[in-house]
């Protein structure tokens, strides 16, 4: 009886069954990849795993997160991240991964620091509440704020004296940012729309300017994670679509947490009485209750199984590039941060420096 | 150490089952509240206890955040008019019991919430500023508070006897009970006075503070954001100013309904260590708030359907396939295996939580292949979190 196995973990190569390569150079060419997906589904595990993967062979990339949440810290088991770049891991093969958190008051305060002068009477402001107030007062000012902070980032050169000003060499070869939900990302990325809360000239209107050339450059590129579910494969569609839509350029789809397939897609008619005998075969003698149990878990394998499949076509219809890992057993932790990237690897993911 | 011997850390105090239906079925139970971190379930939780309730005799109306689209079809919500409506195919009538649902439209509690504390033209007045347009719609808080204003409307009626109510999808689920009071400050005023008018509004006090440095601020923001952006905010709140103590009331009121006896909150979550740790954060506020638990939903988790340990699974699919034997018996018993991995790997993440939270009654609904998008799947819910 022919039971398929080919999806297994470490089976996926540098192509799909469709034969859509992976991860196609434009992919390997762009500096900055935005990870986005819906809640739940390991967008920050990947993001952090894609940095890994991409800082390997003595790279060095930085990993950044908007939402405050200190998603890094925990995933990298190291204490929260103050708001200052800070080397987080080191990457396979040599490299290092660094991580930031960024924050719209922080990075408010930064911005005024610069242009106004305001020396350490921000901290006061921010206690006050003032710094928090006028970055709620235009919505689009926190997102504007945020995304300058990753432009800087992306833009940095090696050696930011005088001295050095000559080599253009950027400091990182990749910055990835863990970007929000499919949800919330569209808009968080329409810098444009943002811009036209603020005032028309001034420091921070400058460069939103800069941040929607590069958000819309081929140096950019979203990735959507997601999982072999209904809901979350519709919300991969819908994001591409949208960021289509908002002329931002779609990477990867990142198909997380796939977990093998054991028996194919139509049942195979597993029946109790030839089960029984093959437990039998390989020693085992089951009560009937044990057998049923099995059973059961064969038919609702089956049935998610067919859903997959279902949700599988409607993703390769998009014709994105796909990237598949796996769930792992024991969770993620940091070691399985290093696998997920080693896979990714595998995969033909790199950074072309 | 196999799966077999390991005694398992949660098991030794297995936390108290979560008895549902006694908590629907007993009439003083007026407001249950479902919370949780984005993406846990929810929405389906609270309309498959909904739809529980009612068919259990209670008038029930569900409130629902940002429901899927095939779960919003599945009652009938597809027009987003901002009030209850009755759940076609609820049929409910021989219990004695009715279901209603709404999805909260944000925009309009606003609205309505204003028009109910002042003039028509006031009213207008405020409409018309762009700076209520972009509180109204925008302002990360607003979902949270508008919740909690149509929650206090609903109570406020008298109408239903059960209202069940689900929060919105927040990237943290503390932030339902922390928007309205930030929204709040944010309106009183206070800061906007200091932006527009600092040397005046603030006082000598904070004059000596901070000195002429507020003065800086106040003009380095209003580069930012436009001189046009504040006049419009300082408008806005001068107008809002007149409503602000009749708003407070009511958000005082609605917190001391989530404190009041009749009122539980279900936390949602899922085996998943974000979701837990999102639910512990919950739980211990809810506590300092002294806010009361029923306890805990945690959806989709994978049970195994027979004892069969992992390891003996394994072995017996090894045995088979180097003898050549049964390719299918392998293939399930190794299915088996995978399924006793996951299940170890939820009782671990699970077990983090119990040893902090060790008197939360839970209840645990097992993954569906699909997704819920009809009421049947929304009864087959409803009985699993009640068996």
């Amino acid at each position: 009886m022919a039971v398929s196995t080919q999806r297994e973990t470490g089976a996926a190569g540098l192509f799909d069954e469709a034969g859509v390569e992976r991860w196609p150079d434009a992919l390997a060419g762009a500096r900055l990849h935005v990870v986005t997906g819906k809640g739940g589904t390991g967008k920050s595990t990947l993001a952090a795993a894609l940095a890994l993967a991409l800082a390997a062979d003595g790279g060095r990339t930085l990993l950044v997160e908007v939402e405050g949440r200190q998603g890094i810290a925990q995933l990298f088991d190291t204490p929260p991240l103050p708001y200052a770049e800070q080397r987080i891991a080191v990457a396979p093969d040599g490299g290092e991964v660094r991580g930031l958190a960024v924050d719209a008051e922080e990075a408010l305060l930064e911005y005024l620091e610069m242009f106004y002068n305001l020396g350490l009477a921000g901290r006061t402001l921010r206690r006050m509440g003032a710094v928090e107030f006028a970055t709620t007062l235009a919505p689009g000012l926190r997102d504007v704020l945020l995304t300058g902070k990753v432009k800087e980032c992306v833009g940095r050169t090696v050696g930011d004296d005088r001295r050095s000003r000559g080599s253009r060499r950027p400091l990182y070869d990749a910055v990835i940012l863990d970007a929000p939900p499919t949800g919330r990302v569209v808009k968080f990325l329409d810098v444009t729309k943002a811009m036209g809360t603020l005032a028309r000239t001034g420091p921070i209107r400058t460069q939103s300017e800069g941040v929607v050339a590069l958000l819309h450059s081929p140096q950019t590129v979203v990735h959507v994670v997601t999982q072999l579910e209904d809901l979350p494969v519709q919300e991969t569609l819908d994001t591409v679509d949208e960021l289509t839509g908002a002329n931002l350029p779609a990477g990867a789809v990142m198909v997380n947490r796939v977990r093998p397939a054991r028996l194919p897609v139509a049942g195979v008619g597993v029946d109790g009485d030839g089960l029984r005998a093959g437990l039998e075969a390989a020693g085992l003698f089951l009560k009937d209750d044990e057998v049923d149990g099995l059973l059961t878990e064969v038919g609702e394998h089956t049935e998610r199984l067919a859903v997959e499949s279902g949700v599988r076509s409607r993703l390769d219809a998009a014709g994105m590039p796909q990237i598949e890992l796996p769930e792992l057993a024991d969770g993620v932790d940091l070691g399985g941060l290093y696998e997920l990237a080693e896979l990714l690897r595998e995969q033909g993911v790199r950074h072309d420096r | 150490m196999t799966a077999e011997t390991v005694p398992d850390a949660g098991r030794g105090r297995r936390p108290q089952h979560l008895d549902l239906d006694a908590l629907i079925d007993d009439r003083s139970t007026r407001v249950v509240v479902c919370c949780g971190s984005g993406g846990v379930g929810k929405t389906t939780t609270a309309a498959a206890l909904a739809l529980r309730a009612a068919a259990r005799g209670r008038r029930v109306v569900v409130l629902t955040i940002d429901p899927a689209k095939r779960l919003a079809q599945s009652m009938g919500l597809e027009e987003l008019d901002n009030e209850p409506r009755v759940v076609p195919g609820a049929s409910v009538g021989a219990s004695g019991g009715e279901l209603q649902a709404m999805m909260l439209d944000m925009r309009r509690t606003f609205d309505e919430m204003v028009s109910g504390h002042t003039t028509p033209d006031r009213a207008q007045a405020i409409f018309d500023n762009p700076f209520y347009q972009t509180i109204s719609s925008s302002f990360s808080g607003t979902q949270e508070y508008m919740a909690m204003e149509k929650l206090g409307q609903l109570a406020a009626t008298g109408r239903w006897d059960l209202i069940i109510v689900d929060t919105p999808p927040s990237r943290s689920a503390l932030d339902f009970l922390d928007a309205p009071q930030r929204l709040s400050s944010f309106l009183d005023g206070r800061m906007i006075r200091l932006l527009s008018a600092p040397a005046r509004a603030g006082g000598s006090a904070l004059r000596k503070l901070v000195g002429s440095t507020f003065n800086l601020f106040a003009k380095a923001v209003s580069t930012i954001l436009g001189g046009q952006m504040l006049a419009d905010a300082s408008a806005f709140v001068q107008a809002f100013d007149t409503l602000f103590g009749g708003f407070q009331e009511r958000a005082n009121a609605t917190y001391q309904l989530l404190r009041a006896p009749g009122t539980a909150f279900i936390v949602v979550a899922a085996p998943e260590p974000d979701a837990l740790r999102e639910a512990s954060y919950f739980v211990e506020r809810l506590g300092n708030e002294r806010m009361p638990l029923a306890g805990m939903v945690l959806n989709r988790t994978h049970p195994v359907h027979a004892t069969l340990s992992g390891a003996r699974a394994r072995e017996g699919a090894e045995s088979l396939e180097a003898a050549r034997g049964d390719a299918t018996t392998a293939a399930v018993l190794r299915l088996h295996a995978d399924r006793v991995e996951t299940a170890e790997r939820e009782r671990r993440v699970l077990a983090r939580f119990t040893r902090a939270h060790p008197t939360v009654p839970m209840v645990d609904v097992p993954a569906m292949a699909t997704d819920v998008h009809d009421l049947d799947g929304l009864r087959a819910i409803g009985d699993l979190l009640t068996s």
